[in-house]
């Protein structure tokens, strides 16, 4: 009996050892570049290690059990007529209950830690009234604090390209270049169809609606030139509606952005 | 169109089922209704969010004039009742009376019909011109599908229960139960309507 | 009181082809009926697999050198939509809910034979058009989900046909839905009470439950957007004042019940499958009935976490992470309880069982990439990537395709009285498995990397996993060769199975293999204990 569930020990550690170690060692993420990725990335390796343990042990447990309880030859009959056992049933319940919840709780956290649950920012800079309804987004400023440092920029998508509105430049790229270390704050709007704006390093993703605009605040962390993907179906040309954000140091950045600016003037 | 021809489709069904067993053909007429009052859900739900978050256009607005939705749901709330009536007359085997009453909720039926297209002509928007406009005809054209459906019925089921050849008595009762249950719930969904579009 | 010991009348028996003819007839025969959907759906199984080869062709390479973009994006749509709606619904449901179903309750037939039937053939028809569609002007191409506004603006004809499709096919769930509550509901043999049920039935009343009551409202917002295609009106349309957002509310209102009444079934049927393989009762009855009906009811309520990424409230989010996470609650107790059932048995290791097992492994790793996908943060990076293909795939096909052909091997005898042959069986189970995980593992990186969905090219850094994935895909394509040659060698020259081959408790076994028209030749016999294994139960036996 000793015996028996020493090595139910032995193996449950193994397996908590194996997922920890899993779940520390193995990167399946891109780089991170921006503040948001550091603390999606937390959430996603707890998702992971956890999920890792029920996964390594329920797969222990089948293929234990085929083997195990697998008929031999010269067998005959059924097995034990065991129909439930209430312990374990509420056993069951509520131990998942309990991880479930406090994951609830710990990505809400999360979500508000990456700035989800702020109020969207209604006094946007660059609203052409003040009650145009923002729907939706992810803000890092509140309504109070609204940074005028702030980098605003205007996002238009359509089938099938990004446009980058500088509205105190006064001129349109077609690349995304902001400064590291400052908040940027992005109001979208499609002039078609439904697009998504999506950076894989900075971990953040919101659709583009036509006829209803959209909010997204990030900071970027890390120097260096970094994909944005439409990640939602848009037509045929959908893989090929991409841009590029760029990061870069702050004085490149402003060399960059009057440089823009001048040509813009000129005309 | 799928969920409206399927109410025929119960009915055709049922009429082969052994009459000797628990009769569960009006159980899975509960069960129909209970799936299209879930599309009437589906429009009323995009209806209510239209109006609490999208803006219509300058001069639109979510009103519409009361006389003529007012009659109609009179005309309905009263077709319910001559209804039941047909269907006690036929309980007691007069079969005459049950077709008279049955014919006057036809014609309620169809008079709430000739009332809704002069409603119609007579609004001053049409079905494109804006969100509310699009919502209200497509709610109202549902609805005005189930009675156009309903009526058709009714007046199937008054020939059914003329006293020689007939098929109707009171042994053979669920035709008439069947569209009465179909009846009341047309007139539920149009009070609901009336309040939801016009009222609020 | 005399429901099931009177036959159903089937006036016009006489006047039903006999022979293989029977399957091409408008028969009321619920048997006939479920071989017809099981069939049926196999084919459309195959068509869309062979779609699904073609998006993995196409991804072999980065760029979009196999086919045009936009046939591309009809191809994906009709993938997807016939994978659903021809194949995993009308199987799991219409194929083993209308052989198993009126057995299990003890009746001679369905409730409504006709009804039945007619749902049977809205299926053939409106697959047909919506694959022929592809010939008129090019299929749908806005995806299984025809977002508008890209669903209005891409080519009418293919759009219009895809929703008249799926109408259509709505309305064959729909009838089938009501079939299966009058059926379970009202017409059990007297003296079986419902907590005596085998688990199917229970899991296909929560299954049609969700389908009375959800799919209605999926018809409802596609008759609202042909009308955006074809009259001009606005409800979708942001250039006309519509709004974008209330479709994809109205059309996950039914597509997230979709899942359930995609996996729910599967859940019954391999609550069947693992007691007689393990010689062992289903661990904890009832509260695998509970836990049925806590998926049905939070089933309903969690749509929005396919929208966490749209236009959507901050508490709506919040909302909806916790409702969703928490349906993997009462999912994870049927997991526990179907290992609890295996553990301490005497289990045969053949092809339904490795199926079975198979499925639980897959879909508890679909589940927990489900949990994960609820929470809005995590949800936000990889919503609408490959990361979520990976996902409903490990559901879908992991799951209840898993099951569908566990079922398969396990009923095979009691449908044909032949044997299918083991050893064929299991080297379809191990293609399929490898194939299967190498195919779509994989796509959880491409994902969580940069890869969006429904893309024809893509990052070159992605290549090599993408062809490890279409490696798997070939995989298993191929694994469907033995399964064939199983099936067509088995039905002429295999073993004769007898009426019981696994010894089993549930009624149907108690009948002839293959049973005759009315089920029994006498009175419908009372199973109280289905999963009644290891007691002495010589009445039944």
């Amino acid at each position: 009996m000793l015996n028996k569930n020493f090595y139910l020990i032995l193996i449950i550690s193994l397996v908590f050892a194996i997922s920890f170690w899993i779940g520390f060692n193995v990167n399946l993420l891109p780089e991170e570049a921006s503040i948001n990725a550091p603390i999606y990335d937390e959430l996603f390796k707890i998702l992971f290690i956890i999920g890792l343990i029920i996964f390594i042990g329920m797969t222990i447990a089948v293929i234990y059990s085929l083997f195990k309880f697998r008929k031999r030859n010269d067998q005959i009959g059924d097995g034990i007529a065991l129909e439930g056992n209430l312990s374990l049933e509420i056993v069951w319940t509520i131990i998942p209950s309990i991880i479930v919840l406090l994951i609830g709780l710990y990505s809400y956290n999360i979500y508000d830690r990456m700035g989800g649950m702020k109020e969207l920012n209604h006094n946007h800079e660059m609203m052409s009234s003040n009650t145009e309804k923002i729907w939706a987004g992810i803000s890092q400023t509140s309504d109070n604090e609204i940074a005028i440092n702030n980098l605003s920029i205007e996002v238009s998508a359509m089938q099938f390209a990004f446009l980058f509105n500088y509205p105190k430049g006064n001129f349109i790229s077609g690349e995304l270049h902001v400064p590291v270390d400052q908040k940027v704050s992005m109001k979208m709007e499609s002039k078609d169809v439904i697009h998504a704006f999506w950076v894989p390093e900075f971990r953040i993703k919101q659709d583009i609606i036509p006829g209803q605009p959209t909010i997204l605040n990030f900071t970027p962390t890390k120097v260096g030139k970094y994909p944005i993907i439409c990640a939602e179906l848009c037509g045929p040309y959908h893989g090929g509606m991409r841009a590029s954000i760029i990061v870069e140091e702050e004085s490149d950045y402003n060399e960059w952005f009057n440089k823009n600016k001048k040509s813009e003037v000129n005309l | 169109m799928t969920t409206l021809d399927s109410s025929k489709e119960i009915q055709k069904n049922n009429s082969d089922v052994n009459e000797t067993h628990e009769d569960f053909r009006m159980f899975g007429l509960v069960t129909f209704l209970i799936a299209d009052g879930m599309t009437f859900a589906g429009f009323f739900a995009a209806y209510l969010t239209y109006k609490a978050v999208n803006p219509l256009p300058d001069g639109a607005i979510y009103e519409l004039e009361l006389p003529i939705p007012t009659l109609n749901t009179i005309l309905l709330l009263v077709s319910s009742a001559t209804f039941h009536k047909a269907g006690k007359a036929l309980l007691k085997d007069k079969n005459s009376d049950s077709q008279k009453w049955l014919l006057i909720t036809a014609f309620l039926g169809i008079i709430f019909l000739i009332c809704q297209l002069f409603e119609y002509f007579h609004l001053p928007f049409g079905l494109t011109d804006h969100l509310f406009a699009s919502t209200f005809y497509a709610l109202t054209g549902f609805h005005g599908l189930h009675v156009t459906l309903g009526t058709l019925m009714i007046l199937i089921i008054a020939w059914q229960s003329r006293i020689n050849g007939g098929r109707l008595n009171s042994q053979n009762m669920f035709p008439l139960e069947a569209v009465e249950l179909y009846w009341h719930f047309v007139d539920g969904i149009w009070v609901i309507l009336f309040i939801i579009l016009y009222l609020l | 009181m005399t429901i099931s010991i009177d036959p159903q009348k089937t006036n016009n028996e006489s006047l039903q082809p006999k022979g293989w003819l029977r399957y091409f007839s408008f028969s009321l025969d619920h048997k006939v009926i479920g071989i017809q959907y099981l069939v049926c759906g196999f084919l459309f199984y195959l068509i869309g697999g062979t779609l699904a080869s073609a998006i993995r062709i196409e991804l072999a390479s980065p760029m979009s050198d196999f086919m045009p973009r936009d046939v591309y994006n009809q191809v994906l749509t009709l993938h997807g939509t016939i994978m659903i709606f021809l194949w995993i619904v009308p199987v799991v449901n219409g194929a083993f809910g209308n052989y198993l179903i009126p057995f299990y309750v003890g009746a001679r037939d369905m409730a409504f034979p006709r009804l039945n039937a007619v749902a049977f053939w809205l299926i053939p028809p409106s697959g047909l058009m919506l694959v022929a569609s592809y010939f008129v002007e090019g299929a749908a191409q806005a995806g299984w989900t025809a977002y508008p506004p890209l669903s209005i603006t891409t080519p009418q004809s293919g759009q219009i046909i895809w929703i008249l499709s799926v109408l259509l096919l709505g309305g064959s769930s729909i009838f089938g839905g009501i079939n299966f509550i009058a059926t379970i509901i009202k017409l059990r043999r007297p003296g079986l009470k419902l907590m005596q049920l085998p688990m199917y039935c229970w899991a296909m009343l929560g299954t049609s439950l969700l389908v009375v009551l959800s799919t209605p409202v999926l018809a409802g917002t596609l008759i609202l957007l042909s009308f955006d295609i074809i009259a001009n009106t606005g409800f979708f349309n942001p250039v006309l004042g519509g709004n974008v957002v209330v479709y994809q509310h109205l059309f996950w209102f039914y597509s997230h019940p979709a899942v359930y009444i995609m996996v729910l079934p599967a859940f019954g049927l391999v609550s069947e499958i693992l007691p007689v393989h393990a010689r062992k009762p289903l661990f904890g009855y009832t509260t695998m009935v509970f836990s049925i009906m806590g998926i049905v009811v939070l089933g309903l309520v969690v749509w929005a976490h396919h929208m966490f990424t749209s236009g959507t409230p901050p508490w709506m989010r919040l909302f909806f992470t916790i409702a969703t996470a928490f349906i993997a609650v009462p999912t994870g107790i049927k997991f526990f309880n179907w290992v609890a059932t295996l553990w301490g048995g005497k289990i045969s290791i053949n092809s339904a069982m490795l199926f079975s097992c198979g499925f639980i492994i897959n879909f508890v790793f679909g589940g927990i990439t489900g949990v994960a996908l609820a929470q809005v943060p995590f949800d936000i990076h990889v919503h609408d990537t490959y990361f979520v293909v990976a996902h409903f795939h490990y559901i879908v096909y992991g799951g209840t395709v898993f099951i569908i052909f566990s079922s398969i091997y396990h009923w095979f005898p009691k449908v044909t009285g032949k044997m299918l042959n083991e050893k064929l069986g299991i080297l379809h189970f191990i293609i399929t498995f490898i194939g299967f995980n190498l195919c779509f593992a994989p796509q959880h990186w491409l994902g969580l990397n940069g890869m969006p969905r429904r893309v024809a090219e893509y990052d070159p850094q992605f290549q090599f996993v993408n062809q490890i994935s279409s490696l798997g895909a070939l995989l298993m394509a191929i694994s469907t060769i033995p399964f064939l040659i199983n099936v067509f060698l088995s039905v002429r020259n295999g073993k004769n199975a007898g009426d019981n081959p696994w010894n089993a408790l549930t009624p149907e076994w108690l009948t002839s293999s293959p049973p005759p028209v009315e089920n029994w030749e006498g009175e419908a016999p009372l199973v109280e204990e289905p999963y009644g294994y290891g007691k002495e139960i010589s009445e039944q036996k």
